[in-house]
């Protein structure tokens, strides 16, 4: 049994498919994260999920995914600050990543005479 | 050649009774081509396969599915082939988690009332068995016996 069981949880939707309860969590969050299956929360817990793996923050809430092998997909609220920090700031570090990784542009050398901004 | 490779088989809910036989005969058949395998389950689907196989003849490695997740999220395992068995969104969801997570090759093997309609729902990369298999394991198994290993 993962941890989140034994934590004061929520639940919101129940034995539903994967489908379902992503768009929940899409439509009932005031921001939304994506992560990849195998995403760690809290102790140990591993996101099971068909990627794109949206996580929502509700408040001080954030809304889950939880799949059992016998009861289908349930979406879950936990009361966690840390793990929203953790998914804000993954998400400032993509963003970072993205920038850095972009095409570089060159910044073009001010034109010298005014035939050079002509030819520009 | 396969000496030294590793299979992994991924079970599903056992509610669906194709799914263990099946899961012995892959077992047995991938251990004679050479696999070491290892069959992975939640706790009452391990119980129904150990009850099965009380000398451990088909399957000598067995692991806790939230366990096995966690552990090739961490890289302390990993597999060449991946069989995920599934018959619901649960278990297609498992599959497409495995797909993610792991290196190994996947296969998913699709059965149950609504096999076609559940193997229709499977977008990311996995070579699909699919048969509409409840109680008969026959279809499945000749599924199985088409896929070269």
């Amino acid at each position: 049994m993962s941890c989140v069981e034994q934590m004061k949880y929520k639940l919101y939707l129940e034995r539903t498919s994967f489908k379902d309860a992503r768009e929940y969590i899409e439509k009932n969050s005031e921001e939304v994260y994506y992560v990849d299956p195998g995403y760690k929360i809290f102790k140990d817990y591993y996101i099971i999920g068909v990627p794109p793996v949206a996580m929502g923050v509700r408040g001080k809430e954030m809304l889950f995914t939880y799949v059992k092998p016998c009861h289908g997909t349930f979406v879950m609220g936990i009361d966690s600050e840390e793990e929203i920090a953790r998914l804000r700031e993954r998400e400032t570090e993509k963003l970072k990543a993205s920038l850095k990784g972009g095409p570089k542009t060159k910044a073009k050398p001010a034109p010298s005479s005014f035939s050079d901004i002509w030819k520009q | 050649m396969t000496e030294g490779k590793k299979a992994l088989l991924v079970m599903g809910c056992p509610e669906v009774p194709v799914q263990m036989s099946i899961v012995l005969y892959l077992s047995h058949k991938l251990g004679k081509a050479g696999y070491d395998v290892t069959v992975a389950g939640t706790d009452a689907a391990v119980k129904l396969l150990k009850v099965s196989d009380p000398e451990s003849y088909y399957v000598q490695k067995t692991v806790d599915l939230d366990q096995l997740i966690a552990d090739i999220v961490e890289k302390k395992i990993d597999f060449d082939l991946c069989f995920t068995f599934m018959h619901s969104d649960a278990g297609m969801t498992y599959g497409a988690t495995f797909s993610a997570i792991s290196r190994a090759k996947l296969y998913a093997v699709v059965f149950g009332k609504n096999a076609e309609e559940l193997a229709e729902t499977i977008d990311y990369p996995a070579e699909k068995i699919v048969a509409k298999a409840t109680h008969n394991p026959n279809p499945l198994k000749n599924k199985i016996d088409k896929v070269v290993l």
